[in-house]
């Protein structure tokens, strides 16, 4: 039915990020302030004269502001949600005006760990405030008073994005007529948040971390970094994924009895552990999986979502994968039915896909068809 | 399906205007697109169908996929003012589990549901062949029905089970059967409540 679109569908083109400066301090939930930042962030298509047909894309764990497009001087440098946004993709360029924004804490131009904290002349390193969801949202909102939003059409985000989405219509429930939810939570786990601490000590335990001020030492904990990642990866796929991908493999072909790699799985958990280790850095890594692990918008609530939600205004669609178990589906019906005892609009697909968490960025027919007749709906 | 069902203005007969109401079995959302322009009900549907699922999101119909057969865990005591289950509980194993989860989380159930002792069906077994009609539109080998019964052993289970029947209509196609339904109507709609409540 949507072979005609898809047939259509372009790639935005070559995009370039850019910069917003706030000189405005930011309170922080933690108590802390920060004095002054800079956000990076990327837009695509156009705003229209009303203003009204704006999305926010919101990105997780280790993501950022390139969420669609490709840069002039980069191979290969296709956003992390290009399958997503784009001239007759399901998130419409020709419809909508896209953005995307590097968190703060983040690693790729906003302001972060890695900055010059203005105090000391020295990158933040550990001294960086620990930022939340919260804190995120309030710097997007500021963003978009800056690019003239005054309402978004959608904030749409997985994982992490996903939790930002959802705090916008808790947040600013006048500023978001549409939430999708996807592959998220209303709160970490106690096994969840037991992935991110083991992945936070292979950082703090490496030598190289020196507190968080690494780089006054012209050093990277890309050991614990690496192994972090290796760790999240693990949880990013399914059980029948990863044997289908790798199985028992044998670089050898045979056992050799060494702890250099032998099953293919180690070499993948490896490479991808090293190439993230390269480009990541290793305070932001610490900075959001803690953001990941305080958000619990009930905590005010004696725990009660439905109270929680009771500020909230928009209409939402929640989407989850049969196979995520780091973000399992009976997490996100627990959205549903709070928002539903809400009295809230709220659509909710279970996608069958085997990837496991990782689905949500990938292009699954009935994934993607749901997200566009969700989106197609959206009135601008 | 597009066109408007008979039972439709039924069903709307029975809502209140504004009433929070669930669809089991929603289908594309016509059903609850119909009580949302007509009595302007706050309403979700239930599907486990991917295509229903994308119809309703494009329908702008609130929809939540989840297996009814595993009941309506997440779904509160009372939160509904009707559950509807409309041409499906023929479809459904467990009948006795569903019934009970509807009058849990609705104060009324409204049921509806081919008549398996229609005098044409009745006709078609007679002559040897299993029915097939405009309510009985498969054969036996691709039938989503799993549970073939009558007015008459409705009533009974409804008996059984301690469910008030609040009121009974049935039809052959658009027309109301007053008299010898189980043997004269084809579709049987129910408007259920609790016992004592």
């Amino acid at each position: 039915m949507h072979a005609h679109a898809q047939c259509a569908a372009e790639s935005v083109g070559v995009v370039e990020p850019r910069q917003a400066h706030f000189d405005a301090p930011l309170p922080l939930k933690s108590g802390g302030v920060l004095p002054a930042y800079d956000l990076v962030y990327e837009t695509y298509g156009t705003l229209n004269a009303a203003r009204s047909n704006a999305v926010l894309v919101c990105h997780a764990l280790s993501g950022s502001h390139h969420v669609a497009g490709t840069y002039a001087d980069k191979k290969n440098s296709e956003g992390w949600w290009d399958n997503l946004v784009g001239p007759g993709k399901p998130l419409d360029t020709r419809k909508f005006f896209v953005i995307g924004v590097n968190n703060l804490g983040g690693c790729y131009g906003s302001t972060g760990p890695n900055s010059i904290n203005p105090a000391t002349g020295k990158p933040w390193g550990a001294d960086f405030p620990f930022v939340t969801v919260e804190d995120w949202v309030d710097a997007q909102a500021r963003l978009a008073d800056r690019l003239g939003i005054q309402r978004f059409a959608a904030v749409v985000g997985g994982s992490l994005g996903g939790m930002q989405a959802l705090s916008w219509t808790l947040q600013y429930p006048d500023r978001v007529a549409h939430a999708l939810v996807i592959a998220s939570a209303p709160k970490l786990t106690a096994q969840n948040i037991a992935f991110n601490e083991v992945a936070r000590q292979a950082i703090l335990k490496d030598p190289e971390f020196h507190g968080g001020h690494y780089y006054e030492h012209g050093v990277v904990p890309t050991r614990g970094l690496a192994l972090a990642r290796m760790v999240g990866h693990i949880t990013y796929l399914s059980d029948d994924s990863m044997d289908q991908k790798f199985g028992r493999s044998l670089r050898h072909d045979k056992p050799v009895f060494s702890y250099d790699v032998e099953f293919e799985i180690e070499s993948y958990l490896r490479y991808q552990g090293d190439k993230f280790a390269g480009y990541f850095d290793a305070n932001t890594y610490l900075l959001t999986t803690k953001a990941l692990d305080y958000y619990d918008p009930a905590f005010d609530y004696d725990g009660d979502l439905v109270a929680a939600l009771g500020r909230a205004k928009a209409d939402y669609l929640v989407v989850s994968f049969t196979t995520d178990w780091r973000f399992a589906p009976s997490r996100s019906r627990e959205i549903v039915y709070a928002l539903m005892h809400s009295d809230r609009r709220v659509s909710y697909a279970e996608i069958d896909c085997p990837a496991g968490h990782d689905s949500f960025l990938l292009d699954d027919p009935q994934y993607h068809a749901v997200l566009r007749a969700y989106i197609d709906n959206i009135e601008v | 399906m597009s066109y408007q069902r008979y039972d439709y203005d039924v069903i709307a007969n029975w809502i209140e205007p504004g009433e929070r109401v669930l669809d089991l079995g929603c289908g594309d959302g016509s059903l609850l697109r119909h009580l949302t322009q007509v009595r302007q009900v706050r309403g979700y549907g239930v599907e486990n169908d991917p295509e229903r699922i994308v119809a309703c999101a494009r329908n702008g119909i609130n929809v939540i996929q989840i297996d009814m057969e595993q009941g309506l865990a997440g779904f509160d005591d009372g939160f509904f003012d009707h559950v509807i289950m409309s041409l499906s509980l023929q479809a459904m194993r467990n009948t006795q589990g569903i019934l009970a989860e509807m009058l849990r989380v609705g104060r009324e159930a409204v049921v509806s549901f081919p008549n398996f002792a229609y005098w044409r069906h009745r006709q078609a077994i007679l002559n040897g062949r299993m029915p097939v009609s405009k309510n009985l539109p498969y054969q036996w080998y691709d039938t989503p029905n799993v549970r073939f019964f009558t007015i008459a052993d409705f009533d009974a289970l409804c008996a059984q089970e301690g469910i008030l029947i609040r009121e009974r209509l049935a039809f052959d196609e658009d027309k109301v059967i007053v008299d010898e339904p189980n043997f004269l109507a084809s579709v049987a709609l129910y408007r259920l409540g609790r016992a004592g409540g």
